[in-house]
């Protein structure tokens, strides 16, 4: 076996009781923040950083959790986006049904790809869900519903419930961050389950795991699957936040963002991956209105982080003087 | 006595967080055939392998020749004239017989030609394209030791040379090794064959908890066969 | 006019060579994967950017220097192995400890940034370079006209192929090779300077893509995205054939090269993803690929 990709994940479980207070006062002083962040910053900045935070937790899910390196996180994100906005623009679907059925596309898509993924290991497995990505990308050029080059436009929010209007800036943040909140609860609740912690051990050992009479490529599916839903339920929510679903949520580079988003913030870290989409939406923002191109920021951040920043920025807090008198051990 | 050809003091090794060696001393004088006897697990391959430089979280000193090893690079231990025969024998299924043969270069003169090893080894000329992994134990272990003979290094590190073979393949190793001394190879092994080592050998370390704890030549054996049962427990 | 299940002979052959081509380039191209990952156990997800670079080279080399589609061709390989190698040996060789994943990420960084140096600096679309001289113009084969620098693509990329085999399977430099995939340790404490290998190794399969960009140059258009573009495809190429064998990346590049051109004559809506398909049935039935020895 080679070593297991670097995680802080042990910290999570392994966290002492000072650690749980520290993390519940930085919990309530982070959702606080998220309530009150649309009165200082672009609420569709803000929606979109939620979007792709629970999008990068989702692909944690797997990396950090289960250790399986998916190149092809796009197609559940991008797939969503598609689902929700068809549903919603062309069926009439409400948007809180429109998400859902986005979710359940993206993980009806994540059992297929994971049926085949996880037949291999390690880097065959990043290169074979990239492929399949990609012919989902071309299936998405060429089927009828995805308009093409053009995409799914002018997509409504429609109204939550039946009666509370989404077009309302306000009330579609607050819809954002009730989906994130939800989705990072799913997150949590499921690392810690039992499932999670098989899971976990699989990361760690899988042969260990297979003699201990899992079966290890269930366990694999389901987490595929899982995290293919999240992805799914991000890629939804950001279809309905911007209106439109087109190639470039399904496109190979967005599978590649996410994994620097969860790198940047710290791989096996639960909230690492929000920081580092928060970093890296923040950076492609500033970016967008400079001639200089996004991709060879990202090339160069990519090359940084795997070189000098494995842990990433909440590993390294994890591990750092501070991070430990604040209760969290870094055990590697 | 004169400068032994290998000397080794106080050397500590690690891999990774477990501290395997505290504190080697021995030496090997030119010409001399070595064997460390000691029970599984007490740090023998450890010593070999830290001592060719495979194992590279070590302290203390090595000197070959005089020289100091420590800071000598894996690739460069070799041209030294360090040749070493790994306990699994590394041989290449890639590679043929003659490819596995001809694979580590030739560090200095006064190494067996092609000619020589083959007249030393038939049963290699025979098989000499078939892939390297065809071969039976014994031959496969043949092809290790012939292959480092063919380099010209002064110190031949055999690490369990007879393991799982036949009897009379046993023999044949110990024939073989009769040869080099009588040319004037250096060898140092660590060996599980009591018997076999005991016919071979010069001069013994004995070996326990990481370190050497007796060194004696082979004419003292008998009287030192009681120790030797309580430290190996056989 | 000739058919063939009920395709005209011109069309079905026509679609072949090009099948034949795009084969010959993801031969060259899951080729230099197979020895780089073999030895380095990196997926040099930069492949394609390397492949782009060698193609920009040739056509920079022609525009500022006036250098011709001949000396570029033993030059651009040159240049971009030589950047491959400064790479290795400054970057990529401190990640070898580490999970092979990281590998796979940091070469992935490294093709974003050269693509997007690219992007920036000569725009997305397509640049022509022209064929040379001496390879202008058709054959008439009898049953179709072959356009000559197409048959050269496919002529030289088998040269070089064999080539390469010929050279890890029957030379002193391919045996250390092959020895140190099995067991770099081994080899390098017989006295081979190991760590040159890797820099040598991954400089000569960057070479080897470069190669297949320059070759490529005056067949599609020099653009800074031709590389991701055919890297996703040799990926697959790579799982069905499995890295195990040399030969078997040569080979599986040239079939699904061919498959792909077949299927765009019998149903060109899936021509895109026919290798994506042969992949996901390879991986149903033999999931090691089929000249696969590891697990």
């Amino acid at each position: 076996m080679s070593d297991a990709i670097q995680t802080t994940a042990t910290v999570r479980t392994e966290r002492s009781a000072t650690a749980s207070k520290t993390y519940m006062a930085f919990l309530a002083i982070g959702i606080l923040l998220l309530a009150i962040a649309p009165f200082f910053f672009y609420p569709i900045f803000l929606m979109k950083l939620l979007c792709f935070a629970l999008f990068a937790c989702a692909f944690n899910l797997l990396l950090g959790y289960t250790g399986l390196l998916s190149f092809g996180h796009a197609a559940f994100f991008g797939g969503a986006a598609y689902f929700t906005a068809h549903v919603v623009k062309e069926w009439g679907f409400p948007p809180e049904i429109g998400i859902l059925v986005g979710a359940a596309g993206a993980a009806g898509l994540g059992l297929i790809m994971g049926f085949f993924a996880i037949r291999r290991q390690g880097i065959y497995f990043a290169m074979i869900t990239l492929a399949l990505s990609q012919m989902f990308f071309f299936f998405c050029l060429q089927a009828k519903f995805t308009h093409g080059e053009d995409g799914i436009q002018s997509v409504p929010r429609g109204h939550l419930f039946g009666f509370i209007d989404l077009a309302d800036t306000t009330n579609m943040y607050y819809f954002v961050l009730a989906v994130f909140l939800i989705g990072m609860v799913v997150i949590w609740r499921f690392i810690n389950s039992p499932f999670g912690m098989i899971l976990k051990s699989i990361r760690e050992n899988e042969q260990r795991a297979i003699s201990l009479g899992y079966s290890v490529a269930r366990y694999k599916l389901g987490a595929f699957v899982m995290s293919a839903a999240l992805a799914g339920l991000a890629g939804g929510t950001k279809a309905l936040v911007f209106q439109f679903a087109t190639l470039t949520d399904v496109g190979w580079q967005m599978s590649g963002e996410v994994i620097l988003m969860t790198l940047l913030g710290g791989i096996g870290t639960l909230i690492g991956p929000v920081f580092g989409a928060g970093l890296v939406v923040a950076l492609q923002n500033y970016l967008a209105t400079s001639q200089f191109p996004v991709t060879i920021i990202t090339g160069v951040v990519f090359m940084v982080c795997v070189l000098l920043f494995r842990r990433g920025i909440i590993g390294e807090f994890y591990a750092s003087r501070l991070g430990r008198k604040l209760g969290f051990e870094h055990r590697r | 006595m004169a400068q032994p050809l290998l000397q080794v003091s106080n050397l500590n090794a690690w891999y990774g967080e477990s501290h395997i060696l505290h504190g080697v001393d021995m030496t090997v004088g030119e010409g001399e055939t070595i064997t460390i006897l000691g029970r599984n697990g007490v740090g023998k391959t450890t010593t070999l392998r830290t001592i060719m430089g495979i194992l590279r979280e070590r302290k203390g000193e090595i000197r070959f020749g005089g020289k100091d090893m420590l800071s000598v690079p894996l690739h460069k231990t070799a041209h030294a004239g360090l040749g070493f025969v790994p306990e699994e024998r590394g041989i290449f299924s890639t590679l043929t017989v003659e490819e596995n043969l001809m694979l580590p270069p030739v560090v200095a003169g006064g190494g067996m030609s092609l000619d020589e090893i083959y007249a030393l080894f038939p049963n290699l000329q025979e098989r000499r394209t078939s892939p390297g992994t065809k071969l039976s134990g014994g031959e496969q272990q043949m092809l290790a030791i012939a292959r480092i003979l063919r380099t010209g290094v002064k110190l031949l590190i055999l690490d369990e040379p007879t393991e799982g073979l036949a009897p009379v393949i046993v023999q044949r190793i110990g024939e073989v090794l009769k040869t080099l001394k009588a040319r004037g190879m250096t060898v140092l092994m660590v060996e599980q064959n009591f018997r076999f080592a005991s016919k071979v050998a010069d001069r013994f370390y004995l070996m326990d908890h990481g370190r050497m704890v007796a060194d004696f030549p082979v004419g003292e054996l008998p009287q030192r066969m009681d120790m030797l049962h309580k430290v190996l427990g056989v | 006019m000739t058919m063939i299940f009920g395709i005209p002979l011109q069309a079905f052959f026509g679609q072949l060579l090009i099948g034949l081509i795009n084969g010959s380039f993801y031969a060259l191209l899951s080729l230099g994967l197979a020895v780089i990952f073999g030895l380095l156990r990196v997926i040099n997800f930069a492949h394609g950017a390397q492949y782009m670079l060698g193609a920009f080279v040739a056509m920079l080399m022609l525009q500022y220097f006036g250098i011709n589609y001949w000396f570029a061709l033993l030059l651009a390989p040159l240049v971009v192995g030589l950047f491959g190698a400064i790479v290795e040996r400054l970057l990529l060789s401190r990640l070898y400890k580490l999970d092979h994943l990281y590998g796979l990420l940091f070469t992935f960084g490294l093709a974003l940034t050269i693509e997007g140096t690219f992007r920036y600096l000569y725009g997305s679309s397509g640049q022509p370079y022209a064929p040379p001289p001496q390879l202008t113009g058709a054959t008439n084969l009898g049953f179709m006209f072959l356009p000559n620098y197409r048959g050269w693509v496919v002529v030289v990329s088998l040269v070089v192929c064999i080539g390469t085999w010929l050279l890890i399977e029957k030379t002193k430099l391919g045996a250390y090779l092959r020895a140190a995939t099995e067991n770099a340790t081994l080899v390098q404490a017989f006295g081979v300077n190991v760590p040159l290998l890797l820099t040598l190794t991954y400089g000569i399969g960057a070479a080897l893509a470069a190669f297949a960009g320059v070759l490529a140059a005056p067949v599609y258009q020099v653009s800074p995205l031709m590389g991701s573009n055919i890297i996703i495809v040799v990926f697959a190429v790579v799982v069905v054939g499995g890295m195990g064998s040399i030969m078997g990346a040569i080979l599986t590049g040239y079939m699904l090269g061919i498959a792909e051109g077949l299927t765009k004559v019998f149903y060109p809506e899936a021509s895109n993803i026919v290798i994506f398909v042969i992949m996901a049935i390879v991986l149903l039935i033999r999931p090691a690929g089929l000249f696969g020895r590891d697990a």
